[in-house]
């Protein structure tokens, strides 16, 4: 049994729990991730496309109106403006380099709101390589705009309809696929969840999001933001945006989970929230889960959240106590998402507006003047008919009893 | 765990292999598995292979997957399996009972209760699809304290260090997956060659037994003339129930007549 080459455990949490079979797959991503770490080729080329392709650094920007505060001010870290429109195109650039570089001509994925997905076909598209994305059955229903960007680029979405038809499905089938088919193909994981070494790659690809913020914001105030506020999904951009604050012990970092309709209802997503502990898709982590250890669906209005898991390393985060993590709501991100529309002219993808509402929550009961920093990880654009039904269906029940309120 | 070490002992006299059939225990509902079971040792298991129903089953395909869904549909949970499972110790004192499960169902019981409560039904050995070597430690040692075999994996993929842990971790039999991917007989078993079973078993692992895809009594019986000590069959086995939903009369019988078969072949 040949050894690891980097620990794949944070505290407790992580792991490689995986069939015996997709072991050599990991081990050999890992070792290309060593040694792409320590070639400056691979920093070079890395770097290049970031700036010359996707955009990079996205700005920092002050909300003008935002905050209902007047000691609170809250800084976005524009992600919703790299190419793709979200966070997703950074690491998916660094994993289409690793796959290139592993000799590997094809990549596997999953999605769930369709940004990974997205993120991914131009990756393939850009570097050439062949791309086959799997999501689950509802989610192509609700992200539709998202499965055409993904066919427009070249990829094949396959549709999942097994379990609940969300990402955990998605997630599913994409290792069934990796398992006969990694002699060829790379599984392009989306999150910093998943066997060991992906929490580790995907936070090494995403961290340029807290370095950049972190110069910016102490360019602009002069010193760290008392809190950085991130939505956790799967925990990429959170971890992406947290990892160059962890040493700065002052500097709160709050991730927000979705609560759905209620984290005392069973419709939620906030796997750390409820404090349960086990093993899914390969890491041993905060999971939603029956007494008996069978995966509980989730269930979140925006579908980038909608996973019953969490990345290992915010498990252990939260257990040293170095990170909180909260709840918001569907309602509470909704009225978030209209929020910032309105007063700054920037619609945020809803899982953004979960950090976003609790960042409005902080600023409302602040008593003394407080600098927050939120990711804004990715844009609207993909959310617009999903949020529009929505919105058009609770007109109708409000018109409904207001109209039974006259009679 | 001495049951397989004198199921192989007995094999060895009679000069034949063993026929290993696999189904997930309640499938498709928790008073017909009883039977479906006894059924497989009725036709001439040698042992038995069962899964418990997981909501995530990731190295399983199509048939298997529809396998846990039929049980967790009919609200069989682990306990319920534990009860079946001890009630087919009952019913023959001697079969080996393997169990082929996720990690979470293991972890959600707390290791040391999990093995204890499938030592208390009559179970010879656990494996455990989604926990390669390197994180078996605390899976191995909580088996061995309960007197049940932990059970390993070879891929086709093997390399020497893994065959030489696999050797000296692993007690029962040794799993030998035939091919990459998941459970299914979609993809047929590919017979690893008498070449490969040689080198794997001159680490002197447990008894190898050849599993995934084996759906013929061709792939038994070539599985048994390259070297492997017998072979595995699941998916083949679970599409008859599936074909037989609603019959049950009609699903035994093809059931007692395709064991029949495939122990005639080793
Ligand atoms: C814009 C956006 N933010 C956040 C997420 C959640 O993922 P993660 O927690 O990995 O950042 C997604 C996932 O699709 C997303 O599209």
């Amino acid at each position: 049994m040949s050894e690891l080459k980097l620990n794949p455990y944070f505290g407790q949490y992580g792991g490689m729990f995986v069939p015996q079979l997709l072991v050599p797959a990991l081990k050999q991503l890992e070792q290309a991730f060593v040694d792409a770490l320590q070639d400056p080729a691979f920093d070079a080329e890395f770097q290049q496309l970031l700036t010359e392709y996707a955009g990079r650094p996205t700005p920092l920007t002050l909300c003008r109106n935002l905050s209902p505060n007047p000691l609170v001010k809250i800084y976005m870290k524009r992600e919703d403006l790299l190419h793709g429109g979200a966070h997703k195109t950074n690491q998916v650039l660094g994993q289409a380099l690793l796959t290139k570089r592993m000799g590997k001509t094809e990549v596997i994925a999953e999605t769930g709101a369709g940004q990974h997905g997205v993120a991914t076909a131009l990756a393939c598209a850009l570097l050439g390589l062949k791309c086959r994305i799997y999501m689950g059955a509802k989610d192509i229903e609700r992200q539709q705009p998202n499965v055409f960007r993904m066919k427009l680029m070249g990829a094949t979405v396959i549709p999942v309809t097994a379990g609940s038809g969300t990402l955990k499905d998605a997630v599913n089938e994409a290792m069934r696929d990796w398992s006969a088919s990694y002699a060829t193909s790379h599984y392009m994981l989306g999150t910093a969840a998943g066997p060991h070494p992906f929490p580790t790659i995907v936070r090494e690809f995403q961290k340029m999001i807290g370095e950049e913020a972190k110069q910016q914001i102490l360019k602009a105030e002069g010193k760290l933001p008392d809190a950085v506020i991130a939505c956790v999904g799967g925990g990429s951009n959170a971890i992406g945006i947290f990892a160059d604050f962890i040493k700065e012990e002052g500097v709160r970092l709050i991730g927000v989970e979705p609560g759905g309709k209620g984290i005392n209802t069973h419709q939620h997503g906030a796997a750390l929230s409820t404090g349960s502990y086990g093993i899914l898709h390969g890491a041993f982590t905060a999971i939603m889960q029956t007494s008996d250890g069978q995966i509980e669906e989730s269930y979140s209005v925006s579908a980038g959240l909608d996973y019953p898991a969490v990345g290992p390393q915010h498990t252990h985060l939260q257990q040293t106590g170095r990170a909180e993590y909260v709840a918001i709501n569907d309602d509470e991100a909704l009225a978030a998402f209209q929020h910032l529309a309105k007063a700054e002219g920037i619609i945020p993808a809803l899982e953004s507006s979960h950090a976003l509402a609790h960042a409005l929550k902080m600023a409302k009961e602040a008593t003394e003047p407080m600098v927050l920093l939120v990711n804004l990880s990715g844009r609207g654009d993909k959310d617009l008919s999903h949020v529009h039904s929505i919105l058009a269906e609770q007109a109708t029940d409000n018109a409904k009893t207001s109209n039974e309120g006259a009679h | 765990m001495q049951r397989y070490q004198q199921m192989f002992n007995r094999l060895k006299t009679e000069q034949r292999g063993a026929f290993v059939p696999f189904v997930t225990v309640g499938d498709p509902g928790p008073e017909l598995s009883f039977d479906i079971i006894k059924t497989l040792i009725d036709g001439g298991a040698d042992a038995l292979e069962l899964g418990i129903p997981f909501s995530d089953p990731i190295a399983d395909g199509p048939t298997i997957q529809n396998a846990n869904l039929r049980a967790m549909a009919a609200g069989v949970t682990p306990a319920m399996c534990f009860d079946i499972i001890r009630k087919i110790r009952e019913y023959n004192a001697d079969i080996p009972i393997g169990l082929l499960l996720y990690s979470n169902l293991v972890m959600a019981r707390g290791l040391d209760n999990f093995y204890s409560q499938a030592a208390a039904a009559g179970v010879d050995s656990v494996l455990i699809a989604d926990v390669p070597l390197h994180e078996s430690k605390m899976f191995r040692q909580a088996a061995m304290a309960h007197d049940i075999a932990p059970i390993f994996i070879v891929p086709p993929n093997v390399d020497d260090d893994d065959l030489r842990a696999i050797a000296s971790y692993g007690r029962g039999y040794t799993y030998l997956l035939s091919r990459a991917g998941v459970t299914g007989t979609e993809t047929q078993a590919a017979m690893p060659t008498a070449e490969l079973i040689a080198r794997i078993r001159a680490y002197n692992p447990a008894p190898p037994l050849l599993g995934f895809g084996i759906s013929t009594p061709a792939h038994v019986k070539d599985a048994i003339a390259n070297g492997a000590a017998g072979a595995i069959c699941g998916s083949a086995i679970v599409k008859i129930l599936e074909q037989n939903l609603g019959q049950p009369a009609k699903l035994l019988s093809e059931l007692k007549q395709f064991i029949l078969q495939m122990k005639a072949a080793t």
